[in-house]
C-alpha cells in the first residue's frame, strides 16, 4: 500500500487490466498467463505437432486406400486398403456372406431399440414393448427361424398372472383381478400337465429364413448382444441381489452378500473359463449348451453382481422414511419395492449404471479368450491373413474407433442424463 | 401393533402365515432349499461327468511334474518342476505386474488429473482428450495393439536399436540391458535400503515434529531420499566396489547375458498403465473439483505457488474423496492383469488354463484362481480400509 501513495499524496496510477477479450486476449489469459505457462504452451505445441505431423503423415499423406493386396502397401504409411478389403468380414464374421444384410438390420434394430429407451417419455410401459419388438426382430435376422415353446408361453401367463394379483391388489377392480387369476391358473395348470407329460412340447415356429447358429456369428452384432442382453438379464437378478443383500433375512442376505462379493472379487476370465469348461461339468451327461449362450450366461452372472452394487447405492440413498410411509399405507412387500423404493432408486443410480453398461460393452471383447468372435476379434482374425500380414496397427486403430464411437456417445448421454435427472433438485 | 411396539401390552395375536417372523423364516428355508437343491444337482453331475470321464479329482495332480515351459520367471523353474511351482511363478507374475501397474498409474493418474484442472488451455484440453481416448477402448484392444507394435515394429535381435554405447539392445525379443553380476554383497546392499529407508521416515517424522513446534522446515524429503540412497552406496563402496558386468551379447538368433524385459510384460504394463491412469485422472480430478474454492483462494492469499497449494493444502484433503474409489482401480488393474492371457504373458490364470489343459482337473484350479484372486482382492481392500481410516477426517 505504501507502495501506491508518492510523496504530495498523489497516487500511483495503476496498470489498465490486461485485455482478455478477442483471440489476443483469450490467447493470454489461457496459454501465456505466466512464464511457466507460456513455456509449457510452447513445448506442448512443438510435441503435439510433431506427433501430428508425423500421424496424419503416416494416416494420410502416404497412406494407401485403394491397394488389392499387402505386398502393394508395403513400404508407404497406413494400408486403409485392407480395411476397404476386410470391413465386412469385422464387422459381421462369418455370416454367411450373401446374408450380410441380416445382421446388418439386426444391428440396426438393436441400435433404435437402444436409442428409443434412451428417450424419458419411453421409461414407461413402452419399454417392454420396444424391447419385446426389437428383441424378437433381432434374433429372428440372426437365427433366421425362431421356436416360441408353450412352455415358455404358459410360463409368462403364470409369471404375468402371479405378479399382477400381488401388484394389483386392493388397486384394481375385480375385472382386473379375476383376469390375473385366470391367467395364473392357466399358466400354472398347463405346466404341470406339460411336466407330468400330458401335454406335447408344442412350439410355434416362424421361420423365415435359413437357419444361422450361433457358431457363424461374428463380429459387431455379437458384441452388442453380449452387452445389451447381458445387461437386460443382469438387472432384474442384480435387483434381486442388492434386494436381498439389503434386507433383514440373515439366510438370504448371507447368500447374496456372499455371492457379490465372490463375482466382483474374481476376474472376468475366470468366470469365463469356468463357463466354458466347468458350465458342461455341471449338466447331465449328453447335454450341450450353445458357446455363445455360456458366454452370455457368465456375462450376465458377472455383470449381475455389479449392477447390484449399483443398485444398493441408490438404496442406500432413499430415506428411510419411505419405507416406513409404505408400510404405513398397508402396501404388501412387491407393492412397496415396485411401486415405491425402487422407482426411486433406480432414477437416482441411472448415471452409473449407464457407466457400468459402457464397462460391460468394452469387457464384452474378452469372450475371444474362449473362442467367440465379437468384434475384437474378428479385427484379430482378419490380421490372420498371409496377404495382409504385417498391419495391426491400422485394424486396431480402425476397430478403436467404432468402439469409441459406441463408448463415448453413451458417456455423453449419461452426461447429459445427470443433469437432466437433477434439474429438480439443483440449486 | 403400534402397541405391541411399545412394549407394554401384550403381543397382538395373529394367524402364523400373517405374521410376518414366520413369514421371513419360511421364505428363507425355502430359498435356501432350492439353492441347495440346485447346487447338490450340479454337484452329483459333476461327480457322475467325472466318474464317466475318469478324472480324478483332489489337489495330488499339485506334486506332479508340470512339463511345460514359462517364459518369464521371476524364481528358477523348469519343465521339470511341479505343477505347484507352475502356479506359484504364475502368482509371482501376476503380483509383479499389477504392484508395478498400481505405483505407474498412480503417478501417471494424478499428474494427468492435476493437467485437467490447469489453466493452460492446451495442457487441460490434451489431458482431458487422453484420457477420452484410453477410457472408451477396451484395454484388450490397447494390449493387442502394444504387443503387436512392439513384436513387429521394433527390428529383429540381429538389426536392434542399440542405445548407450552397445549396452543396451532394444528388439522385438524385448530391451536387453546390463545387470551387475551376482555378488554377496548385493544381499547386504539391500538390508541397508531397508534400514535407510527406516532411517528416512524417522527423519520425516522428525522433521514433522520439529516444524509443528518451531516452525522450522527441513528438507525431509530429499534428505531422506539421500540417506536411502546412500547407504546401499556406502556399502558397495565399503566392499571394494564390485562392478562386474553381465552384458547382453548377440549370440546366434538372441542375446545372451544381461537381463530382459520381455515384450509381453512391456505390452501388459504400458497398456494396463495407460487405460487405468485414464480412470485414475478422473478420480483425482473430481477429488479436487469436490473441495471448496476457498480452499485454494485461501492458499493463494497465504501466499502459497499453485504447486505448493496443490501439494500442501489440496491433494491432502481431496485424497479423502479419492481413496475409496482408487481402491476399486486398484483391484481392477489386479484382476485385468489376468488378460495376460491374451497377449502370452504367463501370469496366474495363463499357467492355470496350461494346467487345466493338461490335467483336466478343471474344478479344482478354478477354485484355486478364485482363492488366488481373492486374497489378492482382500489385502488390497484391507491395506486401503487401513489408510483411508489413517487419512480420514478427525473431528474434535
Amino acid at each position: 500500500m505504501s507502495d501506491d501513495a508518492l510523496p504530495g499524496g498523489e497516487r500511483r496510477q495503476l496498470a489498465p487490466p490486461i485485455d482478455e477479450s478477442g483471440a489476443l486476449g483469450w490467447m493470454r489469459k489461457n496459454l501465456f498467463s505466466s512464464w511457466g505457462n507460456g513455456i509449457t504452451t510452447v513445448v506442448l505445441i512443438v510435441a503435439v505437432g510433431w506427433i501430428l505431423s508425423g500421424f496424419l503423415d503416416w494416416a494420410v499423406f502416404t497412406a494407401n486406400f485403394t491397394a488389392a493386396s499387402g505386398t502393394e502397401c508395403r513400404g508407404g504409411g497406413a494400408c486403409w486398403a485392407l480395411i476397404r478389403e476386410k470391413w465386412r468380414y469385422i464387422f459381421f464374421g462369418s455370416f454367411p456372406y450373401e446374408q450380410h444384410w441380416r445382421p446388418f438390420f439386426a444391428v440396426i434394430a438393436m441400435l433404435a431399440m437402444l436409442i428409443t429407451s434412451a428417450d424419458r417419455r419411453m421409461w414407461n410401459w413402452r419399454l417392454l414393448v420396444i424391447w419385446g419388438v426389437g428383441s424378437v426382430i433381432t434374433f429372428l435376422l440372426m437365427f433366421g427361424q425362431i421356436h416360441i415353446p408353450l412352455s415358455l408361453v404358459l410360463f409368462i401367463a403364470l409369471a404375468v398372472g402371479g405378479v399382477g394379483l400381488s401388484l394389483r391388489k386392493a388397486i384394481a377392480d375385480t375385472g382386473e383381478m379375476n383376469a390375473y387369476r385366470v391367467l395364473a391358473a392357466i399358466g400354472f395348470v398347463g405346466l404341470a400337465l406339460r411336466i407330468a407329460g400330458v401335454l406335447p412340447a408344442w412350439s410355434l415356429a416362424i421361420a423365415p429364413l435359413s437357419y444361422v447358429e450361433t457358431s457363424l456369428w461374428g463380429g459387431i452384432p455379437v458384441t452388442i448382444i453380449l452387452a445389451t442382453y447381458g445387461l437386460a438379464f443382469a438387472f432384474p437378478y442384480g435387483v434381486l441381489l442388492a434386494l436381498g443383500r439389503r434386507s433383514n433375512l440373515p439366510l438370504i442376505k448371507g447368500l447374496c452378500v456372499g455371492f457379490i462379493e465372490l463375482i466382483r472379487g474374481v476376474p472376468l476370465i475366470s468366470l469365463l473359463i469356468m463357463a466354458s469348461v466347468m458350465l458342461p461339468l455341471f449338466l447331465p451327461s449328453g447335454t450341450t449348451i450353445d458357446k455363445f449362450l455360456r458366454a452370455q450366461v457368465a456375462v450376465v452372472l458377472f455383470a449381475g453382481a455389479y449392477i447390484a452394487e449399483v443398485i444398493r447405492g441408490g438404496l442406500q440413498s432413499l430415506p428411510k422414511g419411505q419405507f416406513e410411509a409404505a408400510d404405513a399405507m398397508g402396501l404388501n412387500y412387491l407393492q412397496k419395492t415396485l411401486l415405491i423404493i425402487l422407482p426411486q432408486a433406480i432414477r437416482v443410480v441411472i448415471p452409473p449404471l449407464i457407466n457400468t453398461f459402457i464397462g460391460f460393452f468394452k469387457d464384452t471383447s474378452l469372450v475371444l479368450i474362449i473362442g467367440i468372435f465379437d468384434f475384437l476379434n474378428t479385427a484379430n482374425q482378419a490380421l490372420v491373413d498371409p496377404n495382409w500380414a504385417g498391419f495391426p496397427a491400422e485394424v486396431y486403430l480402425f476397430a478403436a474407433f467404432i468402439y469409441f464411437i459406441f463408448c463415448y456417445s453413451m458417456s455423453r448421454y449419461s452426461k447429459y442424463l445427470e443433469v437432466e435427472l437433477n434439474k429438480g433438485t439443483r440449486r | 401393533m403400534a402397541v405391541a411396539a411399545l412394549g407394554s401390552a401384550p403381543r397382538v395375536k395373529v394367524a402364523p402365515w400373517n405374521d410376518p417372523v414366520i413369514r421371513g423364516w419360511v421364505f428363507q428355508i425355502v430359498v435356501v432349499g432350492l439353492v441347495a437343491a440346485l447346487a447338490w444337482y450340479l454337484v452329483s453331475n459333476t461327480i457322475d461327468n467325472l466318474n464317466r470321464q475318469k478324472i480324478a479329482s483332489g489337489f495330488d495332480y499339485l506334486g506332479r511334474e508340470a512339463g511345460f515351459e514359462i517364459g518369464d520367471t521371476m524364481i528358477d523353474y523348469s519343465p521339470a518342476s511341479t505343477y505347484a511351482r507352475a502356479i506359484w511363478v504364475g502368482i509371482l507374475n501376476t503380483l509383479r505386474v499389477a504392484v508395478l501397474g498400481i505405483i505407474l498409474s498412480t503417478i501417471l493418474g494424478t499428474l494427468l488429473g492435476v493437467g485437467r484442472l490447469s489453466p493452460n488451455w492446451l495442457l487441460n484440453k490434451i489431458c482431458a482428450w487422453y484420457v477420452e481416448a484410453f477410457r472408451n477402448v477396451p484395454l484388450l484392444l490397447w494390449l493387442f495393439l502394444f504387443y503387436k507394435l512392439i513384436s513387429e515394429a521394433f527390428p529383429g535381435p540381429r538389426q536392434a536399436i542399440s542405445a548407450l554405447w552397445s549396452s543396451v539392445f532394444l528388439s522385438n525379443r524385448g530391451l536387453y540391458f546390463p545387470v551387475p553380476m551376482a555378488d554377496p554383497i548385493h544381499k547386504w546392499m539391500g538390508v541397508a535400503l531397508l534400514v535407510g529407508i527406516a532411517g528416512a521416515v524417522v527423519l520425516h517424522r522428525w522433521a514433522k515434529k520439529r516444524q509443528e513446534a518451531t516452525g522450522q522446515p527441513f528438507p525431509s524429503i530429499s534428505s531422506g531420499f539421500g540417506v536411502a540412497i546412500g547407504l546401499p552406496l556406502l556399502v558397495w563402496l565399503a566392499a571394494g566396489a564390485p562392478s562386474a558386468m553381465s552384458w547382453p551379447e548377440l549370440k546366434g538368433f538372441n542375446f545372451e547375458g544381461g537381463t530382459v524385459i520381455q515384450p509381453e510384460f512391456t505390452a501388459l504394463l504400458v497398456g494396463l498403465v495407460l487405460y487405468t491412469s485414464a480412470f485414475i485422472a478422473e478420480i483425482v480430478r473430481s477429488g479436487i473439483l469436490a473441495l471448496h474454492k476457498g480452499q485454494s483462494e485461501a492458499a493463494a492469499a497465504l501466499g502459497l505457488s499453485r504447486g505448493q497449494s496443490m501439494r500442501l493444502v489440496l491433494l491432502p484433503q481431496a485424497l479423502r474423496v479419492i481413496v475409496p474409489p482408487m481402491t476399486s482401480q486398484y483391484l481392477n488393474i489386479t484382476k485385468n492383469s489376468s488378460l495376460a492371457i491374451a497377449i502370452g504373458y504367463p501370469d496366474l490364470v495363463a499357467s492355470i488354463n496350461v494346467t487345466i489343459n493338461q490335467t483336466g482337473q478343471a474344478i479344482e484350479n478354478i477354485l484355486l484362481i478364485m482363492a488366488a484372486y481373492l486374497s489378492v482382492s482382500l489385502s488390497i481392500s484391507a491395506f486401503m480400509n487401513w489408510y483411508n481410516k489413517r487419512i480420514a477426517l478427525t473431528e474434535r
